[in-house]
């Protein structure tokens, strides 16, 4: 019994993640094939329907346990799966805690959204019943990945996540970029997801020693299990079985997999391809949900994280260098989905390096990037779908096509500028204020060199934003089909006019009152306002974008040119992609690949074949002795018996 | 000088009979000349019965019964070698059993 015993949406939050699961199975095979307008309206009430519940759970959630006091794990249901060994068992079930509600309503506010603005973006579109059912698989696998209370449930929706994002990205099947994208995106979060595997393995084995040497702590319940977050993350647990040793490579193979699933370098190179599925799907994955995932992990591991330590470190470094680097090729793409998936990157190497900097005393960092993960999946949502109706207007992806827009989509516009300054952490809109207090986190724990990198970055990312904003909207029109453009459907700017209020205001939560981790909600203050750096670097940013962009495009013609080879360089993205692809043809195919498949081809398959072979000729041979004649038969056997009578003689005699 | 045979006498006759036996059997192509051979089998494995009969055990006729039976099963042997062969000749019009081979692997 627990303070929640009476909530409805606390005993039935197993719904949450159920209902888009029921409605992707009702979609897809009932209603798809009947009705696609059908399909979207089901497809998106059901999400609706709880994302409503996750408001209501966070609602008596946080009732029950207000701002400030401390936020326990509530198992709202669960049952035994596997059953290992006492303590090694894998419970399935609905985990309630400050963080998966943090998630469960982001993914599901977020994904209704997408859903309903779909119903517009999608409109005429084949497959429109097949693409909900893809979004609600997808949403449902996401859902199940963030409930999960142990950590092989987290794995096996993490892998249903990679099943439904490869799905969508591959949406439009018959377009070869398409195709090659989702393999792309399935393989390399694939790979990491390896490492994960070993992880979860490795983790597991560490904290079941670590219960049969120690036993659990008293707080929990008898049947825990070793799987368990609420065992693996009790701080002294954690400390223990980093005192078992192995708990560092276990949590860097983690790390490995959170960051396939987050796309920091190296494991970036899926995300950008992945901007060929559709727009809102773009939206949906690469901005709020899928994304967010390793950040999600990371957080959720946090405890064993930050006993490691190294571990901890290691993802700290990898998201500040995946935040300087992603946020330097942003600079220069000219494809707008590309540009918004290259500040995703980079955003999310904020997240990670604000998770990396803070440790099991020093906890701001935690909230700051959990903070900023909040924010960012309203204003990066918002600047997907706000880049979708764009080409939905004017049917290009390439920014210098488009131009003077602002007048042709009034809404749009300022949906898009009031995003595009959320993320340049402009005050008062929310990316100011998640943003200020992870650059405030790296500095109140002395780890400069991310501080100094969190900075530059936030003067960057207001750079090529206001650049893709004034390309976009303002000026003239550069293309035809821009003269053509106008507003899109009320499916479409609905979304975008909640999107937007939300990235205006949510700034505005005293995000650590609600999560927050360890017992004291650790507040590094960096000893002068640390926001008054972060803004100038923001504004610095905006006003370099506007000399550059604003007006004729003389100016950023002649940088183009100065800048030459590193222009050229970073446009080609640091050759990372053809780094890739050399490794894996010229070295991995030829020296890995080609022997193994020649040893199969060649020695394996030859091996059966030869059996096959000889079986075959052993037949022909054979065949021959049965020629259908008697009297050839009696000479055999007249043979037989005469062996036989010789050897009596010789043996007998 | 009189000759009287013996016993081993008896025997290498029964041999070569039973070895013109064997080489008809193998050797002959009409199915009535394999009977025949086949009779020729029979009667050394009698003659034989005979022999010991009276070398081993003469007091009883043990052998002599025997080699009664031997007569009366080569009669009904081939009394239903020849109702096949008559039935043979019919449907394949020759009785060469080398042309019988439809068991052929």
């Amino acid at each position: 019994m627990n303070e929640l015993a009476n909530s409805f949406a606390f005993n039935n939050a197993w719904l949450i993640p159920a209902l888009p699961f029921f409605s992707f199975l009702v979609v897809g095979l009932f209603i798809r094939p009947v009705s696609d307008k059908l399909a979207g309206i089901v497809a998106t009430l059901s999400v609706a329907t709880a994302a409503f519940l996750s408001i209501w759970l966070a609602f008596d959630y946080f009732s029950a346990f207000p701002a400030g006091a401390e936020h326990p794990g509530l198992i709202s249901w669960s049952f035994e799966w596997l059953r290992y060994e006492e303590h090694l068992a894998v419970n399935v079930g609905v985990l309630v805690d400050s963080l998966s509600i943090l998630l469960m309503v982001v993914v599901t506010f977020v994904s209704s959204l997408v859903h309903l603005y779909s119903i517009g973006y999608m409109k005429g579109e084949d497959g429109y019943g097949r693409y909900f059912t893809y979004l609600n698989l997808f949403t449902f696998s996401m859902l199940g990945l963030v409930v999960a209370p142990n950590i092989l449930q987290t794995y096996v929706f993490w892998e249903l996540v990679g099943v439904s994002s490869f799905l969508l990205i591959g949406f439009y099947y018959t377009k070869p970029s398409a195709v090659s994208a989702s393999k792309k995106a399935f393989i390399v979060t694939r790979f990491a997801d390896l490492f994960f595997l070993i992880g979860v393995l490795l983790i597991a084995v560490v904290g079941y020693n670590a219960m049969s040497m120690f036993g659990a702590p008293g707080s929990l319940p008898d049947n825990v299990s070793a799987f368990d977050f609420s065992y693996l993350t009790s701080s002294g647990v954690s400390i223990m079985m980093n005192n078992l040793g192995l708990l560092t490579p276990a949590m860097i193979l983690i790390f490995i997999g959170a960051a396939g699933k987050s796309a920091l370098f190296p494991l970036h190179i899926w995300l950008p391809d992945a901007m060929e599925g559709p727009t809102p799907v773009s939206a949906l994955i690469h901005a709020a949900t899928m994304v967010v995932a390793g950040v999600y992990l990371v957080a959720r591991l946090f405890m064993p994280f930050a006993a490691s330590g190294t571990a901890l470190l290691v993802a700290g470094y990898v998201g500040a260098f995946t935040c300087l680097f992603a946020a330097v090729i942003a600079c220069t793409q000219d494809d707008i989905k590309r540009v918004l998936a290259y500040s995703t990157l980079s955003q999310i190497g904020y997240m990670i390096f604000a998770l990396g900097v803070a440790s099991a005393t020093e906890t701001l960092g935690y909230t700051a990037s959990l903070f900023h993960l909040f924010t960012h999946a309203f204003f990066k949502a918002l600047l997907f779908l706000g880049a979708g109706a764009v080409i939905h207007a004017v049917h290009t992806n390439n920014i210098w096509n488009m131009g003077g827009l602002a007048k042709k989509m009034p809404i749009t516009n300022i949906t898009f500028l009031i995003a595009t300054l959320a993320i340049s952490g402009v005050w008062p809109f929310a990316g100011f204020f998640s943003k200020d207090e992870i650059i405030a986190s790296a500095f109140g724990t002395h780890h400069y060199v991310i501080f100094a990198v969190g900075l530059l970055v936030a003067g960057i990312t207001a750079f090529y934003m206001f650049r893709i904003y004034i390309v976009t909207f303002l000026g003239k029109a550069r293309s035809e089909a821009v003269n053509k453009a106008h507003e899109a459907p009320m499916t479409m700017t609905i979304p975008l006019i909640i999107l937007a209020a939300l990235s205006a205001v949510a700034g505005f939560v005293h995000f650590g009152d609600f999560v927050s981790v360890g017992a004291e909600s650790g507040h590094a203050e960096g000893g002068f306002p640390i926001w008054i750096p972060a803004l100038l670097s923001g504004l610095s940013g905006i006003a370099i974008a506007w000399f550059i962009y604003a007006g004729n495009s003389e100016r950023s013609k002649a940088l183009t040119e100065r800048l030459g080879a590193i222009y050229r360089v970073i446009y080609a993205k640091f050759y990372i992609d053809e780094i890739y692809l050399f490794v894996t043809h010229k070295i991995i195919f030829r020296f890995i690949s080609a022997p193994i498949a020649w040893f199969d081809k060649r020695i394996v398959d030859g091996g059966v074949d030869l059996t096959g072979w000889m079986t075959r000729r052993g037949g022909a041979v054979f065949s021959r002795l049965q020629t259908g004649q008697a009297q050839t038969y009696t000479t055999w056997m007249v043979n037989g018996v005469i062996a036989v009578a010789v050897l009596i003689w010789i043996f007998v005699s | 000088m009189s000759f009287s045979p013996e016993l081993h006498h008896w025997l290498i006759l029964s041999t070569i009979l039973f070895s013109i036996g064997i080489y008809g059997v193998l050797t002959r192509r009409n199915a009535v000349g394999v009977l025949m051979s086949v009779e020729l089998l029979l009667n050394s494995a009698a003659m034989n019965f005979l022999i010991f009969n009276h070398y081993a055990s003469k007091p009883f006729i043990d052998g002599a019964i025997m080699a009664l039976f031997i007569i009366a099963v080569a009669a009904a042997e081939a009394v239903i070698a020849m109702a096949l062969f008559v039935a043979i000749f019919r449907s394949r019009k020759t009785v060469d059993v080398t042309q019988i081979n439809t068991l052929k692997g």
